[in-house]
């Protein structure tokens, strides 16, 4: 998932931790890493924490559509322009593929929706930074898609088939947005000295929130170990985010930009990167609601669900009517 | 044939597809529902594709003022307002009005329809070329447009009134895509275009039916604005090209 709203466990565990924990022939299931399908039977913390886990991804999805889309009509080229059409259209897609696979569990895309809207449901907190300037697009394709990415890679195997299905689907798109962050950072770096400083703030900016994407450090994320047994999840926030930090130093240094981390260092002994401390409580406060663009994100994404109240309204009363009139037809 | 005529000419279809575009593109991240994000993405980026083939076209027949010729962004971005010669109807805001975007969306994808289809037989090989492709495009967005149609106008009675409300927006909108003039006459002499005023019936008969399938009524108007085609556009063209322009021209001579 995009990550880090496991950060909060009272929020993403309703239930006790190990309670409820699936009978003898689930269990064996998850352990012979089989998957479960809609039909199967799964004790009820196992379905509820997914439709959890599924749901805030799906929103995750459709809120990331907004800083992306801030930029379409200022692309500074039509291919751009394109492109970055393409992709915030992709991340909508991605919305529909979740929801999806959610509705597998018994539930409705517009009662999820609804727990978004009134804020019982969160979103990956990376969407609540501001978009501000063209860079932008390039920092969140090669650095929030690529956390997304090794977040997500794990979850094409995840225990549950839907989730883990629609997964393979995303990573594959989501790869494509890396790549197209990594070459509209990479053109700016190489471009005019205004353009380079501006491919230099943006990293400035994203790259400590975009480590925040795979949510506290292991020792504060006590509820992961019960996700692992189930086969939710495969490795922690502390192994994942080790993982991309080894996979984006080098190419920070193939585009020509500095991370903003001066005590950031190769170990030659582990063969890992390792940077500084990670400052979690500005996570917790974007967590909390406090991100600066946290009421905005909301805003829009209410304002547009209820513009919009009229026209899913009539759709749904022209599909009555033309499902009595077919009915009618068929007695006649 | 003259090259500055076919250029003038794909410019106009280039200007209609890039501005439609443009305004299609703010609805990605607020449409009603996410199916219909994802539709008007596609919608806009059919557009987008026309706008560019249309545009470089037009770049590649008139050399520009260094002697070169301009490539798709130098039209885009480079030109002023008074240079832009869609039809105003591509450039009308929604104002956030889903009925608007879709009135529009049924006039003018009526029209890009039955234009294409036509311009398909041009003897310009690109144009003709162009519109082969892009009429399938176009026939999917006039059916997209179509449906939306019908279930706003047939579905609440609020919808009904606002469905009609947008018709009643545009209308005034309509006439000048039906407009010819001297240029459009010579090209039509030659084959290369196609002469607006013969899309007037099948474009109206088209829109009249699914209006009336979705129990409105076709507008009654007097009122007919019109310029585009010579650069006269409506107040809202000036904000949309400070948007669509405005990072391109603070970086002179700048790649991305
Ligand atoms: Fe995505
Ligand atoms: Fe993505």
């Amino acid at each position: 998932m995009y990550g880090d709203h496991s950060g909060t466990p009272e929020q993403v565990w309703s239930h006790d931790a190990y309670a409820d924990d699936g009978d003898a022939d689930f269990l064996a299931l998850i352990q012979a890493d089989g998957r479960v399908e809609p039909r199967d039977a799964m004790p009820n913390a196992y379905r509820a924490s997914l439709v959890r886990q599924i749901a805030q991804h799906a929103h995750s999805e459709i809120i990331g559509m907004q800083p992306e889309g801030n930029w379409i009509s200022r692309a500074p080229s039509l291919k751009r322009k394109a492109i970055l059409m393409a992709k915030v259209q992709d991340e909508a897609g991605h919305g529909l593929y979740l929801y999806a696979a959610a509705e597998t569990l018994g539930v409705d895309r517009s009662e999820l929706l609804d727990k978004l809207h009134t804020g019982r449901h969160k979103y990956s907190s990376i969407f609540n930074y501001p978009t501000l300037t063209w860079a932008d697009m390039g920092a969140i394709g090669w650095l929030v898609d690529g956390a997304a990415i090794v977040n997500q890679v794990p979850i094409t195997r995840c225990s549950y088939g839907p989730y883990a299905r629609a997964m393979v689907r995303i990573c594959k798109e989501e790869s494509f947005h890396q790549r197209q962050g990594f070459e509209i950072l990479h053109t700016l770096s190489n471009g005019s000295p205004a353009q380079h400083a501006m491919a230099q703030d943006a990293v400035d900016r994203w790259w400590w929130p975009s480590l925040m994407m795979f949510g506290p450090p292991d020792d504060a994320s006590p509820n992961s170990e019960r996700s692992m047994r189930w086969g939710i999840k495969r490795f922690s926030n502390d192994e994942l985010r080790q993982r991309f930090v080894d996979m984006t130093v080098p190419q920070a240094q193939a585009l020509g930009l500095t991370l903003p981390d001066p005590e950031l260092a190769y170990d030659d002994t582990t063969g890992h990167w390792r940077t500084g401390a990670i400052d979690f409580t500005e996570l917790f406060e974007v967590i909390a609601g406090n991100g600066p663009c946290n009421a905005a994100r909301m805003a829009h994404r209410r304002g547009a669900h209820e513009r919009g109240q009229w026209v899913r309204d009539a759709a749904a009363a022209y599909a009555d009517k033309h499902r009595s009139a077919t009915a009618t037809g068929a007695v006649a | 044939m003259s090259d500055t005529d076919i250029a003038a000419y794909a410019l106009r279809l280039g200007d209609d597809a890039l501005v439609l575009a443009q305004r299609m593109g703010d609805w990605i991240a607020s449409a009603p529902q996410l199916e219909e994000d994802v539709a008007l993405a596609n919608i806009a980026l059919d557009l987008l594709g026309q706008a560019r083939a249309l545009l470089t076209y037009a770049g590649a027949l008139v050399l520009g003022a260094d002697g070169g010729p301009r490539s798709e962004d130098d039209l885009t971005y480079l030109r002023d307002e008074r240079e832009f010669v869609n039809a105003q109807l591509v450039e009308l805001p929604d104002h956030g009005d889903f009925g608007h975007c879709i009135a529009r969306l049924l006039v003018f994808s009526s029209w890009q329809y039955e234009l294409y289809a036509a311009l398909a037989d041009s003897a310009d090989q690109t144009l003709a070329a162009v519109a082969a492709k892009a009429v399938k495009e176009v026939d999917y967005h006039r059916d997209h447009a179509t449906q939306w149609v019908l279930r706003l106008g047939d579905g609440t009675p609020m919808s009904r009134q606002r469905m009609q409300h947008a018709l009643d927006a545009v209308w005034p909108h309509v006439e000048e895509l039906f407009e010819t003039d001297d240029l459009v006459v010579r090209l039509v002499s030659e084959r290369v275009a196609v002469d607006p005023a013969e899309l007037r019936t099948p474009v109206l008969a088209y829109v009249a039916a699914v209006v009336d399938r979705a129990t409105l009524a076709v507008p009654v108007t007097t009122v007919r604005h019109s310029g585009g085609r010579r650069g006269i556009h409506t107040e809202a063209m000036g904000y949309l090209l400070a948007e669509l322009q405005h990072l391109a021209r603070s970086h002179p001579g700048a790649t991305w």
